[in-house]
């Protein structure tokens, strides 16, 4: 994959906790950091925190303790429109109401750079035009969002944050919809992204967009982040197992070298049974 | 209705509706039980002769109509306001309970003597009825805000169960209270817009213009809320003060509806749908829009409720359940088969 600088950081969350109130799971003092032109993928089985994570990073929710920084500013001090003019977000759970048309969406995108009763100019009208082109879903610009397919949803929503025209992405399980077409559309569209000097954190259970597309890979499990590193390091039998348990097996990508992950045939279980 | 508002078709659509106002608050002083001498009216507005007729046009006619504009166009915004924060179609104050409990304030002061304090314009009706409103828009938007997240349907049946503790605190005062403050209260708790003067109206406009102010001013994040508190983040909205703002708003918008008209329903449920299939869901146009056809809706159902059994008066609040109810049902049904 593309070997990028990494060195100018545009998010860089900092020793974060978190406990949800009245539950006993919690996040532990977690770091991590997005730079200018770099994919990272964060995985972990269900419940593991990658989530608030990314609700932490983007401010959704507030740490208990810790900070998150967007560049040098501290966006605990950082009002949520200035938060919005750099950092995109993209909630797991976002549903419509109310019939909004699929270019009324997009355009909600415009909020932050936007005052008063918000009336777009011709520059915002651009921009909207163009995200609605990039997400593939200018087609539906008059449709209700509503009347929509869940993978058209999501197109719609991504063009809706691109909109906001962020620096850096935070996705939470943006193609659990898509079909698999679409599904690398968007990782492609998230390396055009990149290569224009963005840079994108996404949470997935797709492990393969992972491996093929993130330049990092965050992995994390019990409200810890227990691997970091490039997809070849991470995505191994052995940490696979330890994360999810038995039921995945690894071949290496003939021409790219990349791990693919599979369904295990549950082989090595059987022998490890019957011996 | 699918176009994106601009700046022209914002100013068509509320010229629209702004000409739909004027035209009904022009015309409804004309109509009623009485008929009124159009010459006599004229005379003593250009010449100063004093007739009849022309004291029902102007102290009693006019102050009626502003009033039930006003409660209309107040109880219409309130009701879009709080679809949106509770997203949930069904929302209004009436449904709430928050127009319950600011009666509930007000009937202990019109049956308690001691508690009715008048001071100019204002009386301890409005204070009441106030703190009634400001208590239950507390008690929703604490559930709404809930940590362990309160399901919006959960909120609605919270506040149909605040309706019915209502209405038995009010059989309650009804039933201590002395018989002869019986009929006042009966006719304030079906919703009445008789008896009021300009010195009344005034006295509604220190809750009812920051209200109001407070929930126009939230028309463009408003849109944000329709997709949920997260995506609205996201877009840049500071989604706590929004929501605090509206639910202040409501809560002092409701209470001067409240006070003087007593609880008049199914306004705050009906008129928003009408304005979001008339003209869109964007809440720019919604709230304003809402307002000029809530006002123009109530003050035509008041006109029906002057002339249906003339000489006598129907209670406004009868219309408007009338055509209410089965518009409840209607969105009710429809919702639960999208679920």
């Amino acid at each position: 994959m593309i070997e990028t600088t990494m060195d100018r950081k545009i998010l860089s969350v900092q020793g974060v906790n978190y406990k949800y109130a009245g539950s006993d799971w919690q996040l532990f003092s977690t770091s991590f950091a997005v730079s200018e032109g770099e994919i990272i993928g964060i995985i972990g089985p269900n419940g593991s925190g990658k989530s608030t994570l990314l609700k932490l990073a983007s401010g959704v929710i507030t740490p208990d303790s810790g900070n998150v920084f967007l560049g040098e500013k501290d966006i605990a001090k950082m009002k949520r429109r200035q938060i919005a003019r750099i950092l995109g977000y993209f909630p797991q759970d976002a549903v419509g109401h109310f019939d909004y048309s699929v270019q009324e969406v997009v355009a909600m995108g415009r909020f932050p750079h936007r005052s008063g009763a918000g009336f777009l100019s011709p520059h915002d009208m651009d921009v909207v035009g163009q995200c609605l082109l990039r997400a593939e879903v200018e087609q539906y610009r008059e449709r209700h969002f509503s009347h929509l397919s869940g993978g058209e949803r999501q197109r719609v929503l991504l063009a809706s944050v691109l909109a906001q025209e962020p620096n850096v992405l935070l996705l939470d399980e943006p193609t659990s919809a898509l079909d698999m077409q679409h599904q690398v559309k968007f990782f492609r569209l998230l390396t055009e992204l990149v290569a224009e000097g963005i840079g994108v954190a996404v949470v997935t259970h797709d492990l393969n967009l992972v491996s093929f597309y993130s330049h990092r890979v965050l992995m994390l499990k019990d409200g810890k982040i227990i691997e970091e590193g490039r997809p070849g390091e991470i995505l191994t039998q052995e940490t696979l197992k330890d994360t999810y348990g038995e039921g995945v097996d690894i071949i290496l990508h003939p021409t790219t070298g990349l791990p693919i992950i599979l369904p295990g045939t549950g082989l090595e279980a059987q022998k490890a049974k019957t011996s | 209705m699918t176009g994106m508002l601009t700046r022209k078709r914002f100013v068509l659509l509320m010229a629209g509706y702004v000409l739909l106002s004027i035209l009904v608050l022009a015309g409804a002083p004309f109509f009623g039980s009485e008929r009124l001498g159009l010459d006599n009216v004229k005379n003593a507005l250009l010449s100063h002769i004093p007739h009849v007729d022309a004291d029902i046009f102007f102290h009693h006619r006019i102050p009626r109509v502003l009033l039930a504009f006003l409660v209309g166009g107040s109880l219409a915004v309130a009701g879009s306001s709080l679809q949106v924060v509770l997203r949930n179609p069904l929302a209004e104050p009436f449904i709430l309970g928050i127009a319950g409990a600011g009666a509930v304030g007000a009937v202990i002061v019109i049956s308690v003597p001691g508690l009715s304090i008048h001071f100019g314009p204002f009386s301890s009706v409005q204070f009441f009825s106030l703190l009634g409103c400001i208590l239950c828009v507390g008690a929703i938007y604490w559930l709404a805000r809930s940590p362990l997240g309160v399901s919006m349907n959960t909120i609605l049946l919270a506040g149909v169960t605040i309706n019915i503790l209502c209405g038995a605190a009010i059989l309650l005062v009804r039933y201590i209270v002395s018989p002869h403050l019986l009929v006042t209260m009966d006719r304030w708790m079906m919703g009445g817009l008789d008896v009021v003067g300009y010195r009344e109206l005034s006295g509604l406009l220190p809750l009812l213009l920051p209200g109001l102010a407070l929930l126009f001013l939230q028309g463009y994040a408003l849109n944000q809320l329709a997709f949920g508190e997260k995506m609205a983040m996201g877009h840049g909205v500071n989604v706590a003060s929004v929501q605090k703002q509206v639910f202040l708003g409501t809560g002092l918008t409701t209470a001067a509806a409240v006070s003087l008209a007593g609880p008049i329903g199914f306004v705050g449920l009906i008129i928003p749908h009408a304005v979001r299939r008339l003209s869109g869901v964007d809440h720019r146009v919604v709230l304003p829009a809402a307002f000029c056809l809530g006002g123009a809706f109530l003050t035509v159902c008041d006109l029906f409720a002057r002339m249906v059994v003339a000489p006598t008066e129907m209670p406004v609040g009868i219309i408007t359940a009338i055509i209410g109810g089965p518009v409840f049902l209607r969105i009710l049904l429809k919702k639960n088969r999208n679920m």
